[in-house]
């Protein structure tokens, strides 16, 4: 049994008792304890289940790697599936539920799968379940759904109740690892003076080191640590995290790291997590190694744990996972789990040792503790279901044959150490294998590279595969220097701490245990823990021709769990070399991909939730419209009010009130979101006039012009009135949707092309508000509020006059966009609302009403002018729309001239802009396409036009609608059929866009 | 070829599984082929195998730089759909869709093709209505597509959050026969078929050149030696303006970065595929349970397959305002793919100004649903000269302004 010792626990209070539960089982623990560790203490081994067997599972390490304890915790809106036990902080009321099993965790149906284990090998779902067709979608698809997957699912209705947010830091150097190299490096780096961040995933500094013993400067690790700690605390141009992973590193020297700020004090307030968005001159990655499990049957039994996790347990945490155990290795460092676990009080039954040779100095101290060692000898196989029962044991060369059996409980494994490459492989750094240690680390010589071609990230310690104390301590003084120097720092040079640990003799790699397992052997031996996949199955994807290593990885899922394969890829990697015969160089890695471990969605979206997840613009009058019935409408990034509705009224009923008010009586609209950009320079006139198809230079200042903007490929993406300020300065209206996005065009070609131009663009939407006063009574609330002289002769159509009006400083521009007579009056935005006030006030008698976007969009269809996103959609061309005139021919260019001389853009074919009404006078669908005769060489029907805008029209008391037609123009009168998504088919007249006063009167009073 | 079934496997079950023959031969080049694809994508693959089965053309090379479906084949999120606007894209993507209802019986390969409903969700006024444009539009192109509203959207995809404080869900657009397929085993599939048919992948082979005599192509140069051809297919999405230089022409594509991530897995709590194109982010849940998550471009041309970091970002940010409860899982992965996007956003299939070399690219965001229809008219092309669900995407349209713009529907706001 798994049970806490008496002493030892490094990292534990005894003092302060925690009780948490597991399964709704109350148990307790220390604080310090990791979730993992008090399982431990409590007895409990198996954690889980594996995905697609179900087969028991056990915690296997003690850190960022586990693939196997991986528990549900906490509950509704904060509750959250897949959470690794062992970089779970223990607090008081923790509430974890194990996952993927149903009933439960002892006894899970799904466990037949073991049964079935040999119908299931690698990739088998690409080979069954073909037949019949339907099936897969209805009967095997859903039944795999389910069996898979691996937490629960959060429940869709509640809304995570934590908080999120972003950090945004820049340094000098940034140091990823908090073990003794990433403080070392710290050090040497911060000595010279550079600005230095450094990050430790866990919730302590000094990695592993304190717990594999071994001297720093003749004391302690543990000193060593308290010390460099406090130093690099005192140091301005240092700060240190903890909790803080280094997540992921990006070009251009940015790197991400993850800080968990309250997952293990839920109840103190503030962000849960932290997202640090970090651009760093220079990266060191102190990330350290990984040990390796072994491959033989039966590895995947609860209780076989890695010898460091071992280690850890008792050290760490004051744990024992077993009291009598096995160690199975293939080098030195093993020995130092027995020689803890023995000094601990436990049991170690045997050390088999795959190495003829058998281990050196430590070797020499566990057989002084009286533990015996088998030179030369494996594990054939594990037996035990939920719990490890008995070991056999055979010859590491052969087949597995000859055993000798030992009873246990716990089995330690080691299969040598791979150092943590991910980060520097992000960003395309690259490996070499190393024969000697039978690892893959990072190639100093191929570093990711910055923007200037030098590398801006290099390797510390373990993680460049310097595994002695003393190695990594020189390795990352030297790393943390050179670093330092790299982004500026002023050279010393500090003397790296003299690290001591007990000589090793070299590893020998076993890839697999005993040597030339037979087959039965190799279906039980696992590789990925989590997804179930073992020897025989890449053995299966080599012989089928999945060679490559990405092949074999995503037809068995190798190395495809929420681990990534951090256990599972080198092993596996060896296998496949191995079945191919080739060396594992030559086989690769699959790709390194951020992030480290995973991280939440939550930390990534940081602040910008609810309401300040893209914050809507508001114009200065939105709360009044607000306040008077606002039906809103989304346009852009603003609000805007689709109609008025008085209390009790219908949204439509709204709308053809103010339709009919407007022409009769007077209107008014908030049209401040109307993009305004200033453009101004000595070269500003020719600029506009390559911008727009009309000549914009000869435009007199004090008028305007209604302009069009296209593509340089000829399509029209924007239109608005242009008015010319003074010499050198115009000011453009854009559409509402256009203004940041036409700015942009602007200021592409102007940076790009044109850099040379004398032209500034400005956008000023903001600093107006503007209000379109629409009507026939328009002329007379202004006139009523006093001021300007807005008088035809003074003030004449497409002219624009600054001055005062009802006392607001203002430009009122005589523009229309509804064939009335029109005002567009601009204020400054401060004044908007009292500007507001005053016309509404004022054009009581007058029979003033708001009216929103749908009755400008009807208003303007009844006099049949176009609008961007309706009769265009990036497709359309302004002769498509018979705007001929608006297309300058004195010019010799504008942007799209040259486009539209193309053989399409002038085929007589295209489709035109014409008027539609409906034979019975009903409203034609929205988006309807029209046909014609028969169907095309794909079968399709064949169209020949389509419904750009339509609409009830109040004031005509019918359906009016605009649309493209082929030859349009020229079929007046010709009666269309239309279809509708209804199943009806509507008929429509083919008539003058102009529905409402052809001849412009009620406009040009 | 030995037949997959259910019986295969449980027969190889009793000897350990020691009967099974490769997916595919691994040959060597040989010194001529009647057709040499450069490529082995889906679409590569997927030509050779319609050139071979619909046309009998069998002494064909398929020569791939990396390993096969290695490219965005084995990259990408898999949604597969066919409710496009324009006609000619509806026409290949349909046909596309159409022939994955039964490309797992075709090919003999599970491909999990799973149709189970793909919602393009409508956030806007404007989009509303570009979507029911759409809906017009399939209803008269032969592809089933439906207008739903909010409450039909919330019923089939109960983890939706309709009323966001920004963008609420307005309605959308619902495919019921679109959905998803494995990616690798279209790959695979095709693969699997091709060597069947005697044709040759050879993987681990860069093409480096391509040989011509008086404007027509002879063969190429790899890097396993000169190949030579009666017929060149270039069909290396990413990688076309590189192939077109070594042939002699440019192509009007750039080459960006497109991403995507996925989370841990979970319990099924998603059946259907969403596409939310207002806040940029879709999101469907694979068979093993993770939560497959993609989203707009990168905004800077690159060739590195992985992206920044700021559009992930985004995405996820979108996302978890659109499905709330995401917000507690967490990203397992991110990866990138270089798509190569034209002007119009639409693929070309098409002749070259080079005799006898065609060309298949520009799939940019969107290529693996059209795999099978892709090339099933690239063969249809290349075998007899015209194909007509190729015609409007030749080479000529750019110079003739005839663009096929799908970004249409998303065209600006009012
Ligand atoms: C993140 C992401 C998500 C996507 N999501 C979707 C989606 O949901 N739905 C959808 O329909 N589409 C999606 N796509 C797009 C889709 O993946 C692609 O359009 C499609 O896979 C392209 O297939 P292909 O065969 O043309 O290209 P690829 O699969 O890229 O194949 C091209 C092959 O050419 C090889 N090659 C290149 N140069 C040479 C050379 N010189 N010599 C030899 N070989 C060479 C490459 O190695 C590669 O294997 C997505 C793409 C990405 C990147």
């Amino acid at each position: 049994m798994s049970t806490r010792l008496s002493k030892l626990g490094r990292l534990i209070d005894r003092t302060k008792q925690v009780s948490f539960s597991f399964n709704g089982t109350t148990m307790r623990g220390f604080a310090g304890d990791t979730l993992a560790s008090a399982l431990l203490a409590n007895d409990q081994m198996m954690m889980g289940r594996s995905f697609k067997y179900h087969r028991p599972r056990g915690v296997v390490a003690s850190g960022a790697e586990e693939p196997n304890a991986l528990v549900g915790l906490g509950e509704g809106s904060r509750f959250e599936p897949n959470q690794r036990a062992t970089t779970t902080e223990l607090f008081e009321g923790l509430s974890a539920k194990s996952q993927n099993h149903w009933p439960n965790l002892d006894f899970d149906i799904g466990a037949v799968n073991t049964a079935f284990a040999r119908f299931l090998p690698a990739g088998f779902y690409y080979k069954m379940f073909i037949h019949p067709q339907p099936f897969w979608k209805h009967v095997y698809e859903p039944f795999i759904r389910k069996s898979a997957g691996l937490g629960k699912a959060p429940d869709a209705e509640t809304r995570d109740a934590d908080t999120y947010e972003h950090f945004y830091a820049f340094t000098d150097v940034l140091i990823i690892g908090g073990g003794v190299a990433g403080l070392q490096a710290a050090k040497a780096a911060a000595l010279t003076g550079v600005k230095v961040l450094l990050v430790e995933q866990t919730a302590h500094w000094g990695g592993r080191a304190p717990v594999d013993g071994g001297t720093i400067d003749e004391g302690p690790v543990d000193k060593f640590v308290e010390q460099i700690v406090s130093e690099l605390e005192t140091m301005d141009n240092v700060t240190m995290r903890l909790r803080c992973m280094g997540a992921g590193i990006y070009d251009h020297g940015y790197a991400l790291a993850y800080e968990r700020l309250t997952d293990h004090a839920p109840q103190v307030a503030g962000p849960r997590h932290r997202l640090w968005r970090i651009r760093a001159k220079q990266i060191v990655t102190a990330t350290g190694a990984i040990e390796r499990p072994l491959s033989f049957a039966g590895n995947d039994v609860p209780g076989v744990m890695l010898a460091s996790a071992m280690r850890d347990y008792v050290v760490n945490w004051g744990v024992t996972p077993g009291e009598r155990v096995v160690v199975a290795t293939n080098n030195d460092d093993a020995y130092r789990t027995a020689i803890t676990l023995k000094n601990a009080g436990v049991d170690v039954l045997r050390i088999l040792d795959a190495r003829a040779s058998g281990g050196g100095a430590l070797a020499d101290e566990v057989r002084a503790l009286g533990i015996r060692v088998d030179p030369g000898k494996a594990i054939a196989k594990v037996s035990g279901g939920k719990r490890v029962k008995k070991v056999s044991i055979c010859n590491q060369e052969g087949i597995g044959g000859a055993r000798d059996e030992v009873s246990c409980d716990a089995v330690a494994m080691s299969g040598g150490w791979s150092p943590v490459v991910h980060l520097w492989s992000h960003c395309g750094g690259k490996l070499i294998w190393d024969d000697a240690q039978a690892h893959f680390r990072p190639d100093p010589d191929r570093p990711p590279l910055g923007a200037d071609g030098a590398g801006f990230v290099s390797v510390a310690g373990a993680a460049n595969g310097a595994l002695a104390l003393g190695e990594t301590l020189s390795d990352a003084n030297a790393a943390g220097l050179a670093a330092a120097k790299a982004a500026g720092g002023k050279a010393k040079r500090p003397k790296a701490p003299l690290g001591e640990s007990a000589a090793e003799l070299p590893m020998e790699p076993v890839w697999l245990m005993p040597a030339n397992a037979d087959t039965p052997l190799r279906v039980k031996s696992w590789l990925d823990f989590q997804n179930d996949v073992k020897v025989s199955d890449v053995q299966l994807a080599a012989r089928e021709g999945y060679e490559s290593v990405e092949h074999t990885k995503r037809y068995t899922t190798l190395g495809m769990a929420t681990d990534q394969g951090k256990l599972s890829n080198i092993n596996g990697l060896a296998i496949l070399a191995d079945a191919l015969n080739a060396e594992i160089p030559q086989v690769g890695t699959t790709t390194f991909r951020p992030p480290y471990t995973p991280i939440s969605m939550g930390a990534i979206g940081g602040e910008a939730r609810g309401e300040v997840f893209q914050p809507i613009r508001r114009t200065p009058l939105h709360d009044w419209h607000d306040r008077n019935g606002a039906d809103w409408e989304p346009v852009g990034h603003w609000r805007r009010p689709y109609a008025y509705q008085l209390p009790g009224e219908s949204v439509e009923a709204a709308v053809n009130r103010e339709v009919k008010n407007t022409r009769e009586n007077l209107g008014l609209l908030d049209a401040s979101t109307l993009g305004k950009l200033i453009v101004k320079g000595p070269d500003a006139g020719r600029f506009l006039d390559m911008m727009y198809t009309n000549m914009m230079s000869t435009l007199k200042p004090g008028k305007c012009r209604y302009g069009l903007m296209c593509s340089e490929n000829g399509f029209l993406i924007d239109d608005g009135v242009v008015a010319r300020i003074d010499e050198d300065t115009w000011l453009c209206h854009t559409t509402t949707g256009g203004a940041e996005r036409i700015h942009a065009h602007m200021e592409e070609w102007l940076q790009t092309e044109w850099w040379d131009w004398k032209v500034y663009v400005a956008n000023v939407t903001e600093q107006y508000a503007q209000v379109a006063v629409v009507g026939p009574n328009a002329r007379k609330v202004l006139e009523k509020l006093g001021g300007m002289d807005v008088s035809k002769e003074a003030l004449p159509f497409m002219e624009w006059r600054d001055g005062q009006i009802g006392g607001f400083d203002c430009r009122a521009y005589r523009i229309s966009f509804s064939g009335e007579l029109s005002y567009e009056i601009a204020v400054a935005a401060s004044r908007g609302q009292a500007f507001w006030d005053a016309l509404t006030e004022a054009g009581k008698e007058f029979g003033v009403m708001p009216y929103g976007t749908e009755c400008l969009h009807i208003l303007r269809a009844e006099k049949g002018f176009i609008m961007i996103g309706d009769e265009t959609d990036g497709t359309v061309i302004p002769q498509d729309l018979g705007l001929h005139w608006a297309l300058s021919k004195k010019k010799e260019d504008y942007l799209g001239k040259r486009a539209q001389q193309r053989s399409h853009m002038a085929d007589p074919d295209r489709w035109k802009l014409v008027g539609l009404e409906t034979v019975d006078g009903s409203v034609l669908p929205d988006g309807a396409y029209a046909v014609g005769e028969g169907t095309n060489a794909n079968g399709q029907r064949n169209m020949i036009g389509r419904v750009t805008s339509t609409y009830y029209s109040a004031n005509l008391d019918r359906g009016i609608a605009m649309g493209l037609v082929k030859h349009g123009p020229d079929r007046m009168g010709e009666v269309i059929e239309i279809p509708g998504t209804d199943g009806k088919s509507y008929k429509a007249k083919i008539v003058d866009p102009v529905f409402f006063d052809k001849d412009g009167e009620k406009q040009n009073v | 070829m030995k037949h997959y079934s259910a019986f295969a496997v449980a027969r190889e079950a009793l000897r350990s599984h020691t009967g099974w023959e490769r997916a595919w031969r691994s040959p060597e080049p040989k010194k001529r082929y009647d057709v040499i694809i450069v490529g082995a994508g889906g679409h590569g693959l997927a030509t050779a195998y319609y050139l071979g089965k619909n046309y009998g053309i069998q002494n064909v090379a398929i020569i791939e730089k990396g390993w096969l479906g290695g490219g965005n084949t084995g990259r990408n999120t898999t949604i597969i759909r066919s409710n496009y606007l324009q006609d000619p894209s509806a026409a290949i993507y349909e046909k596309s869709r159409s022939l994955y209802e039964h490309l797992s019986q075709d090919l003999n390969y599970n491909l999990m093709f799973s149709p189970r409903g793909v919602i393009m969700l409508a956030q806007t006024h404007h989009e509303v209505r570009g979507y029911q444009r759409t809906a017009h539009a399939n209803a008269l192109q032969g592809v089933p597509t439906e207008w739903i509203g909010p409450q039909r959207v919330k019923e089939l995809v109960p983890i939706i959050n309709l009323e966001g404080p920004r963008y609420p869900v307005l309605g959308g657009l619902w495919q019921e026969r679109g959905g998803t397929a494995r990616h690798d085993a279209v790959a695979w599939g095709y693969a699997r078929a091709c060597s069947a048919m005697g044709m040759d992948i050879i993987q681990k082979c860069e093409v480096t050149g391509v040989r011509q005599e008086n404007g027509r192509v002879t063969g190429v140069d790899t890097t396993k030696g000169a190949i030579e051809c009666e017929k060149l297919g270039i069909v290396v999405a990413g990688h076309s303006g590189q192939l077109a230089e070594m042939a002699g022409f440019r192509l009007p594509l750039e080459a960006v970065a497109l991403q995507a991530l996925v989370s841990e897995p979970i319990k099924p709590c998603m059946d259907v595929v969403v596409m939310a194109n207002t806040v940029h982010g879709y999101m469907s849940q694979s068979d093993k349970g993770e939560m497959v998550i993609g989203g707009g471009t990168d905004g800077f041309n690159n060739y590195t397959q992985r992206g920044s970091f700021h559009h992930i970002e985004e995405t996820v940010r979108a996302l978890v305002e659109t499905f709330p409860m995401i917000s507690r899982l967490k990203m397992l992965r991110q990866w990138g793919g270089i798509v190569d996007m034209t002007g119009d956003r639409s693929p070309i299939l098409s002749k070259t100004p080079l005799g006898n070399c065609f060309i298949n690219g520009g799939w940019g965001t969107g290529g693996f649903k059209a795999i099978p229809g892709s090339g099933w008219g690239m063969a249809q092309l290349m075998a007899t000269g015209h194909s007509p669900l190729t015609e409007a995407f030749s080479l000529d349209r750019f110079k003739e302004g005839r663009f096929i713009d799908e970004s249409v529907a998303a065209g600006v706001a009012h």
